[in-house]
């Protein structure tokens, strides 16, 4: 039984409760009073642009919709400009609970994989943590190359100008792509993360342990 | 007529005698009015100026006094003088602050002025000092009819104040629909848990109250007589009846729930696990007497699972149910909600609502519910379905927009039907004519069904129970008179005048405890009640001039007049709101009253001079409603918006009052054309004696019928709306009319 099918059972289609449990801020959930300030002070919400506005995603929740919300691209919209928690009427942190469904459907692994911001996220995680510093060159070269070979040169020829000038004006290295700068002690960050890994895990059991 | 002495006093203060020819004035008062004692007064209200009036009615035998001054609605204190006749003329918001001041306008208005002086000295003659009614009674009692929150409370609350009571209570018990409930909406800080219903604490109350005689398992047998002097029969279950005599009368005889067993696609009557909200606190209030587990009725099994279906046949469109909002049964199911998560929170409780109203500190109750874990879904439920022990709920989620939501193995259902009102016999139904072989057409017109049981029993003329307005409610005047029903000293509180909850139906029943004591107070004096609190005028009848055409006792609005056996009418004045609609009404004009008749009006009418046709002053005639559209023309004047110098103003008691006669006596005098200023009527009506504008306005709808008899254009009558606020509005109305008639023509009647 994989993680995910454990989780469902557990809850017996319960969403809302699997929700208070495993997501960050999630058990504001159920004080969503249905209305629509969010969805209507989202700057990213215009035209249509998050197929599930916040409301919406609360009101599924609670309806049970849990492989519609979790593998909906809406929250990985938000750009955390906290728009919607200053006007939510009921105070809801909704800025955190959309993170913390992005957060929980990745390490579910049921977020749509090549989403932009998650996809971004992931790459940006792995380069920073891998030296402890942001190898720049590295994280836009991978963003260029998202979509494919063909797409990624498309992409490179498009920015070619830019990098140039980066380059005249010595904000860009092109040995940055042979290695790079890196952290002095890099045993130590990671061992860091490892500790925090087992902080956040341990807590999370501890809360749903009561 | 050889008793009565008038005095004219024409005030010169507030810039009068800047802007008007005040010793012409005084002289017009002489000569065109004919009154012996004319003056003039720098200051009339101050104390001088009515020391002066003061005296010449004790010392020169004044009777009857006419103020040029103010409008009749300023310095009432002031100009008092109960013991005589008393006519204003209103120069200062009626003339100067509507005109000009300026060197051509002068003339005109002086000329309006000069008018009103004649007017008012014309009026007062046609008018004796009102006496009051003699016809009073004195009871102080106070009957209360129902004894649930509202009747209890309103009994604790007139005893409270010192008077006797007499609740009826149909049932052996005290409580009513409160005393059922398990606990209540929660009314103080901090608004998060269901609290006691406090029905034992004011059922005990009244129990230990002296002042307060209690009868139950009885009814009301019978209403008779008037405030300060009803006669009520109370029928009790042994078959006794007893008789007491009652000053007023609060009925405070709550709702029915609307009937589920009308709503069976939501599966009302289909299964026992089907319930309305009575049905739930019957099982909560079990559950609280056992071991605190709310069981399904069909087999006993705890219930894991719950839905509450909100607006269950209300705010129905289709016109087979209740097409109102109760307002209470929103705070009502997430009360029921707490009774379930409050004894265990694994209970999965959800609120399916269209649009959730929580009305007063609900906001907080609502919350807690979340807190608690309520599910509140928003979307309209079109189907529930039994299917043994359990039911499958149907509905259209409104936030998803999923119109095949569904919610699956549902132990209990819980229907939010709301409140119908148990008012008694619809006696416009009643009064109707049926007409053989169609008798089923006005009960299918009505869409609530309402108790065909009396629940006063009255003995007079217009039906046995109080008329309903809305929906079978028994509210009156909807925006002003709260508590008012169109039965004087009868009120009605609580749920059966309009849908609410215990906290609502508390301060109800506390409202109209007090106006019920106002009416005794004032029937026992002789006065009117609202809207013309006070007043000491009341109808008298030239019955040997009476063809019994009964108008008068179809038409007053109030049921003041029975019939006796002749069919002559009986005028009950207690009753009598002196809103003069009888008087409108009367083909051979023998009603009036002492102050206000089809003289007084009909000579102020006949007073004003009429310039010819050539001087291209046409004079339009006013009839204004006193109660919105005479205030709304003198706050125009306070604001100073100018109107027309043509027009003659005078202040009607209601548009119901308006004999056809002064109108065809203002056209053959020579008037270009006649304004009936009156309020709203219909549905929406905001005329104070509820129906007296309607009545109006179906009269002068005939009207038509003297213009052609009279050749004359049907633009020569004009009926308007006007409300209190059109301060702007009514100048324009003025004004637009005067350039309409303009293009008209003059009257052909001038000068004859």
């Amino acid at each position: 039984m994989s993680a995910n099918t454990a989780v469902a059972a557990k809850y017996r289609n319960n969403f809302l409760k699997e929700i208070e449990e495993q997501v960050e801020m999630g058990d504001w959930v159920k004080m969503c009073m249905q209305c629509g300030v969010c969805s209507g002070s989202c700057p990213t919400n215009f035209q249509g642009a998050w197929e599930h506005p916040p409301q919406e995603l609360f009101m599924m929740i609670r309806a049970g919709k849990r492989e519609e919300v979790l593998t909906t691209s809406s929250m990985w919209n938000c750009t955390s400009c906290y728009n919607c928690i200053v006007r939510c009427p009921r105070k809801l942190p909704i800025t955190h609970i959309m993170h913390g469904i992005a957060e929980y459907a990745h390490r579910l692994g049921m977020a749509p994989k090549l989403q932009p911001t998650r996809f971004f996220s992931g790459l940006f995680w792995k380069n920073a943590t891998k030296t402890g510093r942001v190898n720049e060159l590295k994280l836009s070269m991978g963003l260029y190359f998202k979509d494919g070979f063909v797409q990624g040169i498309k992409n490179g020829m498009a920015m070619q100008a830019v990098a140039l000038g980066l380059v005249k004006a010595k904000r860009l290295n092109v040995m940055e792509l042979f290695g790079g700068h890196k952290c002095k002690d890099q045993k130590g960050i990671q061992a860091m993360l490892k500790k925090a890994y087992e902080i956040e895990r341990s807590r999370k059991t501890a809360r749903i342990a009561g | 007529m050889a008793d009565i002495k008038v005095a004219a006093y024409i005030c010169k203060g507030c810039g009068l005698g800047e802007r008007l020819d005040t010793d012409a004035l005084v002289k017009v008062a002489q000569k065109d009015g004919k009154v012996p004692l004319a003056k003039s007064h720098d200051f009339l209200c101050n104390a001088d100026g009515v020391a002066m009036i003061r005296n010449d009615i004790a010392n020169e035998g004044v009777t009857h006094v006419m103020i040029g001054a103010c409008s009749r609605r300023a310095k009432t204190e002031a100009f008092f003088f109960p013991e005589n006749a008393v006519a204003r003329a209103n120069l200062r918001e009626g003339v100067i602050w509507i005109r000009p001041d300026t060197e051509e306008a002068r003339e005109t208005t002086q000329e309006m002025a000069e008018d009103y002086i004649r007017m008012g000295c014309a009026e007062v003659k046609a008018m004796t000092a009102p006496g009051g009614n003699a016809n009073t009674g004195s009871s102080k009692t106070l009957l209360v009819v129902g004894g649930g929150v509202t009747g209890m409370t309103t009994a604790i609350e007139a005893s409270k104040t010192g008077y006797p009571v007499v609740l009826v209570e149909k049932s052996g018990a005290l409580g009513g629909w409160a005393g059922k409930l398990y606990k209540r909406v929660p009314v103080h800080e901090p608004y998060k848990s269901p609290m006691d219903t406090g029905v034992a604490d004011l059922a005990s109350q009244v129990m230990g109250d002296s002042n307060i005689k209690l009868y139950l398992n009885a009814t009301v047998a019978k209403t008779d007589g008037a405030p300060g002097r009803f006669v009520v029969d109370i029928a009790t279950e042994s078959g006794a009846t007893h008789t007491e005599d009652i000053g007023a009368i609060v009925q405070a005889t709550g709702f029915t729930l609307y009937d589920m067993n009308k709503l069976p696609e939501l599966g009302g009557g289909q299964s026992p696990n089907v319930v309305d909200q009575a049905g739930l606190e019957a099982l909560a209030t079990a559950a609280a007497a056992g071991d605190g587990v709310i069981r399904r009725p069909s087999d006993g099994q705890p219930v894991k699972s719950v839905v509450f279906v909100q607006c269950a046949g209300q705010r129905d469109t289709t016109g087979q149910h209740l097409s109102y909002c109760s307002g209470f049964c929103c705070n009502a199911s997430i009360k029921q909600a707490m009774y379930f998560k409050d004894a265990n929170p694994a209970v999965d409780t959800t609120i399916i609502y269209t649009d959730l109203r929580t009305p007063g500190n609900g906001e907080d109750f609502y919350r807690s519910a979340q807190e608690k874990g309520v599910v509140f879904t928003k979307g309209r439920v079109a189907q529930v379905l039994p299917n043994g022990a359990t039911s499958t709920v149907k509905f259209h989620d409104l936030i998803l927009d999923d119109a095949d939501a569904a919610m699956a193995d549902v132990d209990l259902v819980v229907l939010a039907t709301g409140q119908v009102a148990n008012s008694g016999v619809n006696i416009e139904t009643l009064t109707k004519p049926q007409v053989e072989g169609q008798e089923g057409e006005p009960q299918a017109a009505a869409t609530v069904e309402v108790k065909p049981i009396s629940i006063l029993n009255l003995s007079y003329r217009q039906g046995p129970d109080v008329p309903q307005l809305k929906q079978g409610f028994t509210d009156s005047h909807f925006i002003c008179f709260p508590y008012e029903t169109r039965r004087t000293g009868i009120y009605t509180a609580g749920p059966v005048r309009r849908p609410m909850d215990i906290a609502q139906a508390r301060e109800d029943a506390t409202g109209a405890a007090l106006k019920a004591i106002q009416a005794l107070e004032n029937a026992e004096l002789g006065r009117a009640a609202h809207p013309r609190s006070g007043d000491l005028s009341f109808p008298k009848v030239r019955l040997e001039g009476c063809t019994q055409c009964k108008r008068c006792t179809v038409e007053c609005p109030f049921g003041a007049i029975d019939e006796d056996e002749k069919r002559f009418p009986v005028f009950n004045e207690s009753r009598c709101r002196r809103c003069g609609t009888c008087m409108g009404a009367c083909p051979v004009r023998v009603i009036s009253f002492e102050n206000y008749s089809v003289n007084t009006v009909g000579a102020q009418i006949k007073a004003v001079d009429i310039p010819d046709e050539f001087s291209e002053k046409p004079r339009i005639l006013i009839l204004a409603c006193e109660n919105d559209a005479y205030p709304a023309l003198d706050m125009a004047g306070m604001n100073r918006n100018e109107y027309s110098a043509f027009v003659r103003i005078i202040p009607i008691r209601c548009l119901g009052s308006v004999n056809t006669i002064w109108i065809t006596d203002a056209l053959n005098a020579g008037y270009d054309g006649v304004m009936l200023m009156g309020c709203k009527s219909g549905d929406e009506y905001q005329c104070h004696f509820v129906k007296g504008s309607e009545l109006g306005r179906v009269r002068m709808s005939k009207i038509d019928d003297t213009l052609k008899t009279l050749n004359l254009e049907s633009e020569r009558v004009r009926d308007l709306e006007v409300a209190i606020t059109d301060i702007q509005r009514v100048p324009e109305m003025i004004d637009k009319y005067a350039a309409e008639l303009v293009a008209v023509g003059p009257s052909p009647f001038k000068g004859f």
